[in-house]
Order: structure tokens, then C-alpha cells, then sequence
């Protein structure tokens, strides 16, 4: 029988994360937050055109999520990816500058919002088609294990992605060739506009592996200790050669789908509780002053935060546009 | 420092709105997060969100008011005890942002240029041959590959403990063990997935679909997650991957599984498209095609499979992708096939050569890219063009040759060009029906007369 048969008491009982380790996940959570902020203020300033999938509310999951890899372990996700690229260390200047379309930008303004990419900090993207990175999430742990390293693979997916087909068919694949990979499940609740208990039949995606033998357990996915915790139990499993793990963190976006989505499908009042109640910012801010940590640090690190993506902005504002003959590169690799 | 809230775009269509409502008067302090007010856009009511810490000092634009151009300032958000200045407050639309290209005039609506070059460049000479089998050269092909690049490896259904559904990957397992040959569930969309995930780490995997028929339970993954990664990681990140199996109609197998992928995957940029017709193109070519550094679709035919063809032994055996071969020289009419048809092109030219029209046939090899060069080369010299596959006529293969030898040698050409296709309708099964839907050699006879 697979532990993942009851649900997680949410690690509060784990030694969990350093107060150091929790000022770097209140660093690069406000760092997200802060970026994503910009980034909403570009688009509306029509500097960022397009898809703008924002990740404002579910900062603690790819923090925590990060906290528990080491260098060369793979990460890979949707369209909604900006978190995931500044957890990883990618810089924020070349990812604003993606998202404004510039030649500075990760992809030199090929990919855009949704399709960034960084060998160096082993991000391998960006996906735009709700659930393929799954597939494609196996196929780094299948690189890993074939290289006979003991490397994991993360593979992000939302609720609504994880009605896919093709979700199934890598549960089954990573089952029976005991890849290491953690699917990490990111609950906020909206596949776009449809509520997750009326798309998915299932009401506890924690066991949607469970057919396969694939352990898995549910996360309070607002809590980056928690996150953490669980995070280095399923990576500690994979590492072992046991095969894939399945987390679900239940998490909110307080921002719509995209920048276009009025938010119907939704009371203000319950963006409005969850953002008072559980925001994972406050709540890891808390954590810290119950620490003992000052104020005036917290402070200091909202300042440079600010200094960052103030600093990102403007250098995404005024980097130029990719060069015309950029349309005709990187469509093969010449050999 | 004072900054200018400005009225956002909240789609990429919208160029104004009407300010519902203020959710915080002047003196309110806001905070990054705080719905400071209401907008409604062309699709619906939405809120505007501080994103930065300040007092609203001033708002500029009265709630109620229609056709707010997107980038008006709307209020003026002050540092704690800072005035407003003069010089904000006025509502005029801010310069537009510049986001869209550059404007360059396209160039694509000329055709690139074709050098002007000698058809006749003869092939590199590889010496002694034997005679084998298409289905061993594939194989041949990836055991030479798997044992000169161990990040090579072979997946699919049935490939492994099976020997391959048609026996191309015969003895493979025992070669090179089950960490290199692997079979897979019958799971097309979630292996292809896998592959290409290992793929842009830098394994060079050979997908093997027991019919390219099956590889469209996959297409998503090999459009999207394969030929355009590169692109959108801006050259970044590329798939060193070939996917391979029979394609085209087989025999009386219906509709389902008799079909060309040769135009669908031919029509899309960052895909290579490999067509082998003997067993030297299927030796040569799938070698050359592990090594490439792209994603390659590598389309096999199921009646080739047993086909002799006297093939090169020579260890370094190797073809260049994107380069046809003339099999057979004429001056009467330039006949051009891929894969099974051009053994029909070949089969016309003997039948027309009894009537004295000599045919020219090119064996395409390469569907993309397409070696144009060669065939207008060709075409220069016979002034008659026939094309012949048996995938379906509309926006085939055909009709991109056709287009491209028009829009290259319009002024050599004696007579229109003329497609011989598959019949457009789903394979039937009857035996005779089957035979009246598939390119004869007679219909590219008849086809020619028509010409000269």
C-alpha cells in the first residue's frame, strides 16, 4: 500500500525550513509577487502583449518546491511559468524582457510569456498546451535515469491539466519504468473559469496516482514550509529509485486566468478571505517575526525586491526589439 | 516621487473603457494588491489594482466617464505627505508604448532564389555493395548508430521483447539490452511526450510507430513540444529525435491505417521529412537522420519492407539529408516520386521508353527540405513536369513541387505540370477498389502523353 492513503498533517510537526532558509523563501516569494505585479502594470500599460498567466497567490509552491532540489534536478511547467523561472535563480531582467518581447529576453523575444527556457538553471519550460509538459516532465526523469544519475524531474500541472489523457499515460509510463519524477499538482481551484469540482470526477487529484501504484498527498500549498517539507519526502523517494510521487498543494490565484478574464465565475469576497486569511506571503512574514527576526530586516528585503524589479523593468522597457533577421533563426539547428 | 496610475488594457483588443467606480478617494493609502477602482472593458467589469505603496493624491478622471483611452492617467499616487505636482495632473493619453515589430517589408512573397547548378553532380561513390533488404538496412542503420552514440536508444510498441511488429528491430534487444530498446505501452501521445522530454536534454531517442497512422495520437507533441522548441527558446534548446514507421497504404488494411503523413508534417517549420524508397535511402538516410540535431520524420513503406536493393557495406555509408537522387536519366519528361512511387515513376519510364519518350525520374529522398535545385535542374532541361505520389492530391506534395517549379522555370516549361495522387477518398478495402484509389504506373504514362 502506498503512504499516500491519508492526508499529509501539513509537516507542521517536521523541523521544516532554517530561519535562514525561510527568509530566502520570503525573499523570493515577494520577488514574485513583486514581478508579477510589474508585470500586470506592463500589460496594461500595453507593453506586454498577448498571454499573461500570472502567479500572484501561489508563490509558496514553487519556493518551497525549489528549497527541496539540488543542482541538476529538472524542472518543468505550464503556461504559467514566470514563478518557476525566478524560483529556479533564472534572472528577472531576461524574463521581463521576454515578456515585453525584446532581443534581451530568454528566448530573444521568440517565446514570450508562456515559452522560456534555461539549460543553465535546468528549466525546461514553458508549455503552452495544458498538460503536455507531463509527458514531457517523464522524458527529463527518463534522461536522468538513463545518464545514472540520481537527478528528479518536477513536473507542474495545474487542476485542470490533470483531467488530461496524457497525464494518465505518464502516470502509467512513470510507474512502470520508476522514473524519478514528482508531479507536483497546483490546485488554485480554476482551470479558467471552470471550478474544479465541476470538471474533475475525482474529488482528491492527491490519489489520482493511486492506480498506479504512485504515492501521493495533499499539501496546504500556502504554507512554503509545508510545501517543503513534503517536497523532500517525495524527492527523497524518487532519488531512491522507487519511483514517481504525487503532490497536490492546494493553493488560490488571486488574479484571473490571464490578463483578459473578468473573473466571473468567482465571489470578490472569496479572492478577498483567502488573500486576508491564508496569504502565503503573510503567512511566511509571521513565521519570521515569531522567529525573532526583525522588522527592519523584513523591511530591508522588500526594498531590495523592489530595487530588483524596478531594476528588471526598466532594463525590459528599454532593451530593444529583436533585430528583423531573428525571424529566419533557431528554426533548425544547422549542423 | 509622484506617479501616474494609468488606465490599463485588459485585453489585447481593448483601446478604451468606461471608469465605473473609485474604490479609494483621494488621501486613501494603498498599498501593492488594494482594488483602488472599476473599469469596464470591452468584454467585461474589471478591477484595477495598485502596484505600488502611496495615497491616491489626486484622481484625474471622475467615475462615470466613458471611453477612457487605455494609457490616460487616472489618478496621481503620492509618497505619505507629498503634494501633487502641477505638471501630473492633466488626463492626456501617455505616448503610446512601442511593442510591435519592427516594420520590415516581407520578403517572403518572392521565391528564395535557386542556384543555377549542374544536374548532373554525381553521387559519391561507395564501392562494393550487397544486395539487402529494406528492412535490414533500417535495422543496419540503428545498430550502427546505437553503437557508435550510446545516447542513442530505440522505443515503441513492440520494438524489443517482440523483435518489431514488422521485424525492423530485429535483434536489436539482444545487442544492445532493455535499457536501449525499450518497449513501450500502447500510450502514442504519452511516449512521444517522454521522448521528447528526454530529447531536449540532449538523448538522441528513434520513436518507432507501428504506422504513422498512430504518431497522431501524438502529432501535438511532435509539432509542438518538438520542431518548435528550438524556436521559442530562441535556439536555446533543441530535439535531436527521429520518429519512424510505415507510412502510406499498405495492403487492404482500410482506411485508418492507410495514409500519407508526407504533406502534414512537410508543411511544418523546425520538422526535417526523410522518405526512403531503396534500401541504400533507408541505410544512408536513417543514419543520417539519428545524427541530426533536429527532429526528423523518417516515413517508411510497408510494401518496401522485403524489397532487395543493392546497398552499400561500407561502414561510413552515409546520406546528405535534403539532397534527391536522379535514378534514372531521360530528356522527355522529368518524373518525380518518393518513397513506394518511385518505383511507379520507374515502372512508367520503362513503359514509356518503348513509345521513345525517355523519362528523367528523381527520387526525392527528402520532403523537407526539398531539393528543388536538382529537380528544376531537371525540369530546365525536359520543359515537362509530372509528379507522383499516393498520398491525396489536395495540397500534397505534388502541389508544392508544381508551385515551386513554377515560381522557378515557368519560362521552361512546354506544357502545365501534372499531379498523379492517390485518389481523394479514404482508403477503400475491396482489393479491386484499393487498386483503383493508388497511382498506377499507366496513369503516369497516360499522364505524359497528355504532355509531349
Amino acid at each position: 500500500m502506498n503512504d499516500g492513503a491519508s492526508v499529509t498533517d501539513k509537516g507542521r510537526n517536521d523541523p521544516g525550513l532554517s530561519t535562514a532558509e525561510l527568509e530566502h523563501a520570503f525573499h523570493d516569494m515577494l520577488l514574485i509577487r513583486r514581478f508579477e505585479e510589474k508585470a500586470g502594470q506592463l500589460y496594461g500599460m500595453g507593453l506586454i502583449g498577448g498571454f499573461c498567466h500570472l502567479y500572484i497567490g501561489q508563490e509558496a509552491v514553487v519556493v518551497g518546491v525549489q528549497l527541496a532540489l539540488k543542482q541538476g534536478d529538472k524542472i518543468i511547467t505550464s503556461y504559467r511559468d514566470h514563478g518557476q523561472m525566478l524560483a529556479a535563480g533564472m534572472d528577472p531582467r531576461g524574463v521581463m524582457a521576454e515578456l515585453t518581447g525584446r532581443a534581451t529576453g530568454y528566448s530573444h523575444g521568440k517565446g514570450g510569456s508562456m515559452h522560456m527556457f534555461s539549460r543553465e538553471k535546468n528549466f525546461y519550460g514553458g508549455h503552452g498546451i495544458v498538460g503536455a509538459q507531463v509527458a514531457l516532465g517523464i522524458g527529463l526523469a527518463f534522461a536522468n535515469k538513463y545518464r545514472g544519475t540520481d537527478e528528479v524531474s518536477i513536473a507542474y500541472f495545474g487542476e485542470g491539466a490533470s483531467n488530461q489523457g496524457q497525464v494518465y499515460e505518464s502516470f502509467n509510463l512513470a510507474a512502470l519504468h520508476k522514473l524519478p519524477c514528482v508531479f507536483v499538482i497546483e490546485n488554485n481551484r480554476y482551470g479558467m473559469g471552470t471550478s474544479v469540482e465541476r470538471a474533475s470526477a475525482s474529488k482528491e487529484l492527491w490519489r489520482n496516482g493511486e492506480p498506479w501504484g504512485i504515492p501521493g498527498k495533499q499539501i496546504d500549498g500556502m504554507d512554503v514550509s509545508a510545501v517543503n517539507t513534503a517536497t523532500k519526502e517525495a524527492v527523497a523517494y524518487c532519488r531512491a529509485g522507487k519511483g514517481p510521487y504525487l503532490l497536490e498543494m492546494s493553493t488560490y490565484r488571486y488574479r484571473g486566468h490571464s490578463m483578459s478574464d473578468p473573473a466571473k465565475y468567482r465571489a470578490r469576497t472569496e479572492v478577498d478571505e483567502i488573500r486576508q486569511k491564508r496569504d502565503p506571503i503573510d503567512h511566511v512574514r509571521n513565521e519570521l517575526l515569531a522567529a525573532g527576526i526583525e522588522e527592519e530586516k523584513l523591511k530591508k528585503i522588500e526594498t531590495d525586491v523592489k530595487a530588483v524589479v524596478a531594476d528588471a523593468s526598466q532594463f525590459a522597457e528599454t532593451s530593444p526589439e529583436p533585430d528583423p533577421s531573428e525571424l529566419y533563426t533557431d528554426v533548425l539547428v544547422e549542423a | 516621487m509622484a506617479v501616474q496610475i494609468l488606465m490599463p488594457a485588459l485585453s489585447p483588443t481593448m483601446t478604451d473603457g468606461k471608469l465605473v467606480r473609485w474604490l479609494k478617494k483621494e488621501g486613501d493609502a494603498v498599498s501593492p494588491g488594494d482594488v483602488i477602482a472599476e473599469i469596464e472593458t470591452d468584454k467585461a467589469t474589471m478591477e484595477v489594482e495598485a502596484v505600488d505603496d502611496g495615497v491616491i493624491g489626486k484622481i484625474l478622471v471622475p467615475e462615470g466617464t466613458e471611453n477612457v483611452t487605455v494609457n490616460t492617467p487616472i489618478a496621481i499616487l503620492t509618497e505619505e505627505g507629498e503634494t501633487v505636482p502641477e505638471t501630473a495632473a492633466s488626463a492626456t493619453p501617455a505616448e503610446p508604448a512601442k511593442s510591435g515589430p519592427a516594420k520590415v517589408a516581407p520578403e517572403a512573397t518572392t521565391a528564395p532564389a535557386v542556384p543555377e547548378k549542374s544536374v548532373s553532380e554525381s553521387e559519391k561513390d561507395w564501392g562494393e555493395t550487397e544486395e539487402v533488404t529494406v528492412r535490414e538496412a533500417l535495422r543496419d542503420a540503428m545498430a550502427l548508430e546505437m553503437r557508435r552514440d550510446q545516447d542513442v536508444f530505440l522505443l515503441g510498441e513492440e520494438v524489443a521483447q517482440y523483435q518489431g511488429a514488422y521485424k525492423i528491430s530485429q535483434g536489436l534487444l539482444d545487442e544492445f539490452g532493455e535499457k536501449r530498446v525499450l518497449d513501450m505501452p500502447i500510450t502514442e501521445h504519452g511516449f512521444t511526450g517522454m521522448a521528447v522530454g528526454a530529447a531536449l536534454t540532449g538523448l538522441k531517442p528513434i520513436v518507432e510507430f507501428m504506422t504513422m497512422n498512430f504518431s497522431m495520437q501524438a502529432i501535438d507533441h511532435i509539432i509542438n513540444s518538438a520542431a518548435k522548441t528550438l524556436y521559442m527558446s530562441g535556439g536555446q534548446m533543441g530535439c535531436p529525435i527521429v520518429f519512424r514507421g510505415p507510412n502510406g497504404p499498405a495492403a487492404r488494411v482500410g482506411a485508418q491505417h492507410s495514409q500519407c503523413y508526407g504533406s502534414w508534417y512537410a508543411h511544418v517549420p523546425g520538422l526535417k521529412v526523410v522518405a526512403p524508397w531503396s534500401a541504400a535511402d533507408a541505410k544512408g538516410l536513417l543514419r543520417a537522420a539519428i545524427r541530426d540535431p533536429n527532429p526528423v520524420i523518417f516515413l517508411e513503406n510497408e510494401i518496401l519492407y522485403g524489397q532487395k536493393f543493392s546497398c552499400p557495406v561500407d561502414d561510413d555509408f552515409i546520406l546528405p539529408i535534403g539532397k534527391a537522387k536522379i535514378e534514372r536519366q531521360g530528356e522527355d519528361v522529368t518524373l518525380v516520386g518518393f518513397s513506394i512511387s518511385v518505383g511507379t515513376a520507374l515502372a512508367a519510364a520503362d513503359l514509356l521508353a518503348e513509345e521513345g519518350i525517355n523519362a528523367e525520374v528523381i527520387n526525392l529522398r527528402s520532403l523537407r527540405p526539398l531539393d528543388i535545385e536538382t529537380i528544376v535542374g531537371s525540369v530546365k532541361k525536359t520543359s515537362r513536369l509530372v509528379t507522383v505520389e499516393e498520398g491525396w492530391p489536395f495540397a500534397g506534395i505534388g502541389a508544392e513541387i508544381v508551385m515551386q517549379v513554377i515560381e522557378h522555370a515557368f519560362d521552361w516549361l512546354d506544357a502545365p505540370p501534372v499531379r498523379v495522387a492517390g485518389i481523394d477518398v479514404p482508403m477503400p478495402f475491396a482489393a479491386n477498389l484499393e487498386k483503383l484509389a493508388l497511382p498506377q504506373p499507366d496513369w503516369v504514362v497516360n499522364a505524359v502523353r497528355k504532355l509531349v
